[in-house]
């Protein structure tokens, strides 16, 4: 294998990650979206609010990885996806800076119009912000943005239905995931009905997530043919194991075994990245843009690949810290543990 | 592998991208400060807290961790959407420099991962750890925060200096990274920034507890929280002097285009004067105070040193002066001023071992936050609109790095608003926060509400 394969690797299990990690994120905001008023929804908002504050920003930093990665190890790809498709990932950029300042700004509020509003502005975005990336993955896979600058059509090459059909999923699957992990956070806390309800969650978002994607195969044999081939080809075997995660996890959540329902979820997702990927490989824009013609040269990708595994050395251990920190740990039932002083 | 030149964006086009560039990131770069300054004053003050007892430094730690918590949420988000601008504004720049300047951002991506996971350990859990090891973890998140300022400055340092390639036929070859990122800008640029920083956060925090003097409240709480940022920035402001002013001296050989800008100097020569003030008015400087052989002395310690000037530029490669001149004239006062409000607090100090007595000085540390943001903006506005009409100085015109889309001005337009919308309200939650009850910081309004 060559550096730039490694590199097209770590760069996809980052983008996998950020899938996986921020997109429960995402949809912890569209829960928070759909959990009703202000008395009826506390509940609900506060389990996403405890399970998501810790960890978003470090979820988040998945993205800037990726983006850097792309740019360094294959810098015609991110400027010719960047620059054609500059108008949703304007739109990605501002609901990005939404969701995380008004998260931020809600947690400091404490009347009920702030918490509206904030949250109002937390929850659309983590909706829009999906959606969009979405409609840019659609975009890159159905092979509408060419290599070089702006050479795509600027508004075609993301509202097409591919790339709606992405935005979709996108924001199912977010939704999805969120209810996946929710369902385990909210059991750990002794929350049993609120386990219950996102279970429910859970539940319906699979079948509507699983009927949207299954119809979208219809969908991508006429508008991308060519990744539908790639997925009913080469990838065939990855697409039948998300197929399978997603129906597996439905089980488990049917029998409430909220744990090993991460797992299938996640995997569930993650299959659909690493098909895609796959089908494509190794184009990585149209005409014929392969990996190796797109890589930068030999001693950045090694530069690159060192300062990767050095750093991940450092991350590693330290996000695992994060994680078992705030999952070992029961949600604190009474939080208000020391007094609070007055200024 | 052809298409990945440039056509020529409108001049409309070009002048919307540079503006949102410098909108989205001329707001980030105070945010920023803040995040690599502020987690070592919540530190240091958690720490003397523990080993006192004091409760003026606990109450103090928890309120800047809280405040800290919005703010680096805002920074982190606002810095995402500079890397998305550099491919949807610079594709142009990324598609041919991007594998060179991008091991400081590949590096600045992991200090930055550091920052966020240890920033959630440090505020979410305050009352999950013993408070020693909640202490420790506060110290990567101070070395990541500086490390992260460092990283993204060596990129820009490249720009101003641009190493470590050759070009063929318009083809970069020959890419040596670390020879990129440690170009001859590096070390002074990246001092210069993060002593800024540092400035930016203590005069900024010591500027908040000023006004709650000026109004009444001089408890001890108060004191401590105008003494103990005050003091590190009064002690970066002398060093900032000095590293500006060999900043500068670079400049004379480094980017001489650049310092004849913020001169206004017009005709290469030795014995050549320091110009203060004044405004570059049909191709000449005017009513500056002039002191003689003053440039020279300062580039070269001797009047007859030679100075280059804009003569040496070709007309279509000169800088816009007013701006530069006068960014870095108001950085350089400001500067000055900071410094000497430092040493009035220092000489009463030495004296009494008291604050000055004077009312003024309550009131200019209250301004001096404000004033180290302007100073901070002006010296960025120096350095960029400096380095004009080039993206990467003498290699790449911004013009052919701007992407050729349409329609760019409507992103500023959107940009222009989500900004001012983000402004006032960060403004109004941080106010919210001034006069909140302090409570630990991983406590919101999820504590507030019984369930």
């Amino acid at each position: 294998m060559t550096a730039a394969q490694w590199l097209l690797i770590l760069s996809w299990a980052g983008l996998t990650l950020y899938a996986l990690l921020g997109g429960a994120d995402f949809g912890g905001g569209f829960w928070d979206a759909l959990a009703g008023g202000a008395r009826r929804g506390l509940a609900q908002r506060r389990l996403i609010e405890h399970s998501v504050g810790p960890v978003w920003e470090a979820n988040h930093v998945w993205l800037i990885f990726v983006i850097v990665m792309f740019w360094t190890c294959f810098p015609g790809v991110f400027a010719s996806v960047a620059s054609t498709l500059y108008i949703p990932l304007t739109l990605v950029a501002l609901g990005i800076i939404a969701r995380g300042a008004a998260f931020a700004f809600r947690k400091a509020s404490t009347e009920l119009w702030q918490l509206r509003l904030f949250g109002g502005g937390f929850a659309l975005s983590s909706v829009l912000t999906p959606f969009f990336l979405g409609t840019v993955a659609g975009g890159v896979a159905s092979g509408r943005v060419p290599y070089g600058l702006a050479k795509g059509d600027l508004v075609g090459s993301w509202w097409n239905p591919t790339s709606i059909l992405a935005g979709v999923l996108a924001v199912g699957t977010t939704a999805y995931l969120a209810a996946a992990f929710l369902t385990a956070d909210a059991r750990r806390g002794g929350q049993i009905q609120l386990a219950d309800a996102f279970r429910r969650r859970g539940l319906g978002t699979a079948v509507v997530t699983g009927i949207i994607a299954l119809g979208g195969i219809f969908i991508l044999r006429s508008d991308a043919p060519a990744l539908y081939a790639g997925l009913t080809g080469r990838a065939l075997p990855i697409v039948v194991l998300s197929a399978l995660a997603g129906l597996g996890s439905m089980a488990l959540l049917i029998a409430r075994r909220y744990g090993l329902t991460r797992i299938t979820a996640a995997l569930a997702v993650a299959a659909v990245l690493w098909g895609w990927a796959i089908a494509q490989y190794p184009v990585m824009l149209p005409p014929h843009v392969t990996v190796s013609d797109a890589a930068a040269t030999p001693a950045v990708l090694h530069a690159t690949l060192a300062t990767v595994i050095v750093g991940m050395v450092l991350l590693v251990p330290s996000l695992l810290w994060l994680f078992t920190l705030f999952q070992r740990t029961p949600q604190p039932a009474q939080p208000n543990n020391g007094p609070a002083v007055t200024p | 592998m052809g298409g990945l030149l440039a056509t020529a964006a409108t001049p409309a086009d070009l002048m919307a991208a540079r503006l949102q560039m410098a909108v989205s990131l001329g707001w980030h770069i105070v945010l920023a400060c803040l995040g690599v300054g502020m987690p070592a004053l919540a530190v240091f003050a958690e720490w003397r807290g523990h080993r006192t007892g004091d409760e003026a430094y606990v109450r103090l730690a928890r309120r800047w961790a809280k405040a800290m918590g919005v703010l680096f949420a805002v920074g982190a988000v606002s810095g995402t959407i500079l890397s998305f601008e550099m491919g949807v504004l610079w594709p142009g720049l990324m598609a041919t420099y991007g594998q060179v300047l991008g091991l400081p951002f590949a590096l600045e991506g992991f200090a930055f991962f550091i920052e966020a996971i240890f920033l959630g350990i440090y505020l979410y859990a305050w009352d999950r750890l013993p408070p020693r090891l909640h202490m420790l973890t506060g110290l990567p998140l101070c070395v990541a925060g500086v490390a992260s300022a460092f990283f993204v400055v060596c990129a820009n340092a490249w720009m101003n200096q641009p190493r470590g390639f050759d070009l063929v036929g318009g083809r970069v070859t020959r890419v040596r990274p670390w020879a990129a990122m440690f170009n001859p800008a590096t070390p002074l640029q990246t001092i210069h920034m993060i002593l800024a920083a540092f400035m930016v956060a203590g005069f900024g925090v010591a500027g908040v507890y000023a006004v709650g003097m000026l109004r009444g409240r001089r408890e001890r709480y108060h004191r401590i929280g105008l003494l103990l940022p005050f003091t590190v920035a009064a002690i970066t402001a002398p060093v900032q002097i000095v590293v500006g002013d060999s900043l500068a001296r670079f400049l004379a050989h480094g980017q001489p285009a650049k310092l004849a800008a913020i001169e206004g100097l017009n005709h290469t020569g030795s014995h050549i004067g320091l110009s203060i003030g004044g405004l570059y008015i049909d191709g000449q400087m005017r009513y500056a105070i002039r002191i003689p052989d003053g440039l020279s002395l300062l580039v070269g310690y001797r009047p007859s040193t030679v100075v280059q000037g804009l003569d040496r530029v070709p007309v279509a490669d000169r800088a816009p002066v007013n701006p530069v001149h006068l960014g870095f004239q108001a950085m350089v006062a400001i500067g000055t001023g900071l410094f000497l409000l430092g040493a009035w607090l220092g000489v009463a100090w030495w004296r009494r071992r008291d604050l000055p007595r004077s009312r003024w000085f309550l009131r200019l540390t209250a301004v001096s936050g404000v004033a180290a943001v302007i100073a901070l903006e002006t010296g960025w506005v120096t350095t960029e609109v400096g380095r004009q009409p080039w993206i990467v100085w003498q290699h790449q015109r911004t013009a052919d790095a701007v992407n050729p889309a349409p329609g760019l001005w409507v992103g500023l337009v959107v940009v222009l608003a989500v900004y001012v919308v983000l402004t006032v309200a960060i403004g109004y939650v941080l106010n919210l926060l001034r006069t909140q009850q302090i409570t630990a910081p991983q406590e919101g309004w999820a504590e507030v509400y019984p369930p």
